[in-house]
């Protein structure tokens, strides 16, 4: 997934990426202004959803379940090298419903017993986004199917892919970020010159931000693109096959002269 | 909580575990308490929304020290002319009858007309096109019929446009208005003077307004298509504008191409659509590939986005000139195809494959038009 190819929208890729000079901001804190690169993007991959179990005996009526929330790198890489925290909003009669994670794995384990829409905010570092994502998710307690009885070991899972695609990322960002798992980085042009990154100051000195060893990982769903990549290539094939039949039969029809055509006189341009 | 209990443990049969094992889960466990089951179920526990009201206050009456009663009196009109007189029932306090004119006396409003002298006919009001017969008549009309012009021309004896009896009235009402005014400068406020009835305008106007009703559906979305073609173009430019301000002229290049893209394609539009062009997918695909450029500046303006969000525009901006039909329809042609709306794996190839395959179906369906 590392160093690939960006197609680039409007220019070839011997063109170097252009660099964008803002004005230089009233604001006296920050004289300098931000490098940024043109025509390039930086995505972040996640996963984000919910997952439930089922309290079983120990389930109460107020807490049947315990459920946990949480948005992880799609390929299970730390992702707290571009956000720096997340903040979780619950149903409101949930005691201070309002969660910030600081520190990557950005998860939060509840206990209850209804569904309910979560707003989760992903606040970036400074050198990424000033502005924060929010995304939503809808907790799902029971499965689908009967299943007769719950069972405790099976939780009810339901997650979403989505990438994060940061259009005209900042130099520094950029440098940062080059040779880590958990983004996508297009390949820059042999001899463009990066400044040297500049290590963010983290929370989490120890403990991993990846999740790779997760106590829940095995419950991850996989997300692959290729079976959507394939469907989509087939039905493109399908249609195209389709409009080649008709834009042949229709040169046949319009091989005789063609009908006249009522609208013909109107122009009122 | 009784519904788990009795799934949990087997065998205690009671009739009721079957109904309770197909009801659906997504009922809040919580046991209610202090409303029975029924209730419960009905109302799925939750209080009704209004405060019930106190039955014993609805049908109080402030006793009142008044002796009201009501009696069935004559009365007149004053807008009527012929001294008419009706009963009615009226509402009589402490033996006293109301006073005052008819109620509805006071809508009885109708239009100044001016008023004419035989001599100020002949200094300022003769006119070629009109006798002075011909004038009378119209003023009287006027007057009986409130200046509603549509009645007047269908009422007058000889056969005139409703535009040259307004124009006529008009014409002379502010010649009087300036004949009687003691001064020019009085009457230069009075909005007949200031704005004259202007015919050829109205005629020209009404022409417009005529066609513009009665235009077929076919060149409606013919004119809107047009429209909403130049203001997309206009928009891109806009933006590409707006964008090159803040840059240094290097990477103003990168704007100026984008919207060349733009104006190249909307100077193809309009010679296109004058001249019939045999596949109409031209026009569309031109006017897709404009927007899609608007939509990619307005995304690459946000510092950051969802991949879905930017293939929710894409999609957008590439069936806005589809109608709410054609976009279910291309929306049953993928669900046909076993192709989900929506992907499940939102990657920059996906939704760049999936933004394709939506836009050929959507040429596959301009075609089966014909």
């Amino acid at each position: 997934m590392e160093g690939e190819i960006e197609p680039v929208d409007c220019a070839s890729a011997s063109k170097p990426p252009r660099l964008e000079i803002p004005k230089v901001p009233d604001d006296s804190e920050k004289p300098i202004a931000i490098k940024r690169l043109k025509d390039v993007e930086i995505c972040v991959p996640i996963v984000y959803g919910t997952m439930a179990f089922h309290l079983g005996r120990k389930a109460s009526e107020s807490q049947s379940h315990r459920w946990t929330v949480y948005v992880r790198g799609a390929t299970n890489e730390d992702i707290g090298v571009v956000i720096k925290r997340v903040v979780f909003q619950l149903h409101p009669s949930f005691n201070n419903p309002t969660r910030v994670v600081e520190s990557p794995p950005f998860e939060l384990q509840e206990c209850g017993w209804g569904e309910f829409e979560i707003a989760i905010s992903l606040f970036f570092h400074s050198d990424v986004c000033d502005k924060p994502l929010d995304l939503y998710h809808h907790l799902k307690l029971y499965p689908e199917a009967e299943s007769g009885p719950k069972s405790t070991k099976k939780p009810v899972v339901m997650e979403s892919y989505n990438e994060i695609v940061f259009p005209e990322p900042a130099e520094g960002f950029f440098a940062r970020v080059l040779n880590h798992p958990a983004v996508v980085v297009p390949r820059l042009p042999a001899g463009f010159v990066l400044p040297t990154p500049v290590p963010i100051d983290s929370v989490h000195g120890k403990g991993r931000g990846d999740t790779k060893n997760h106590p829940l990982s095995h419950w991850f769903m996989n997300f692959s693109e290729a079976d959507e990549l394939l469907k989509i290539a087939s039905a493109r094939q399908q249609v195209q096959a389709h409009i080649i039949k008709l834009r042949r039969e229709l040169n046949m029809m319009n091989g005789l002269p063609p009908p006249p055509n009522p609208a013909s006189g109107h122009d009122y341009a | 909580m009784d519904a788990k209990d009795i799934l949990g443990i087997p065998k205690t049969q009671l009739p009721t575990t079957q109904e309770k094992k197909s009801r659906p889960q997504k009922e809040p466990q919580r046991k209610p308490d202090g409303i029975s089951r029924e209730v419960y179920a009905l109302t799925g526990g939750l209080a009704p929304l209004m405060p019930s009201i106190d039955v014993s206050q609805l049908k109080k009456r402030p006793p009142s020290d008044e002796k009201i009663t009501w009696q069935w009196l004559p009365f007149t009109n004053s807008a009527r002319k012929d001294n008419l007189q009706l009963y009615h029932w009226v509402r009589v306090v402490n033996g006293v009858p109301p006073t005052g004119d008819y109620s509805f006396a006071k809508y009885n409003k109708s239009v100044d007309v001016v008023k004419y002298t035989d001599e100020e006919y002949e200094k300022y009001l003769t006119d070629p096109m009109w006798t002075k017969e011909e004038t009378d008549q119209l003023f009287e009309l006027c007057e009986r019929f409130d200046l509603r012009f549509i009645v007047i021309a269908d009422r007058f004896p000889s056969s005139r446009t409703v535009e040259e009896l307004k124009d006529r009235y008009y014409g002379v009402s502010r010649a009087i208005l300036i004949a009687r005014a003691p001064s020019p400068t009085d009457v230069s406020g009075h909005p007949l003077v200031k704005d004259p009835y202007n015919v050829s305008q109205e005629v020209e106007r009404k022409r417009a307004l005529s066609m513009v009703l009665s235009q077929t559906k076919h060149q409606e979305r013919k004119d809107a298509e047009v429209l909403a073609e130049a203001k997309r173009i206009t928009d891109s430019r806009m933006a590409s504008r707006a964008a090159e301000e803040p840059e240094m002229p290097v990477a103003s290049h990168v704007g100026s191409e984008s919207a060349d893209r733009a104006v190249v394609l909307g100077d193809t539009v309009s010679p296109s659509s004058n001249i019939q062009l045999p596949s109409a997918t031209v026009v569309p695909s031109t006017s897709i590939i404009a927007d899609s450029a608007s939509t990619l500046a307005s995304l690459r303006m946000l510092r950051v986005y969802l991949r879905t969000y930017a293939l929710e525009q894409m999609v957008q901006a590439a069936s806005s000139s589809a109608g709410l039909r054609t976009i279910k329809r291309v929306e049953q042609a993928l669900q046909e195809l076993g192709v989900n709306l929506k992907p499940k794996v939102p990657t920059k190839a996906v939704c760049a494959e999936h933004l394709e395959l939506r836009k050929e179906i959507l040429t596959l369906l301009n075609l089966q038009k014909q």
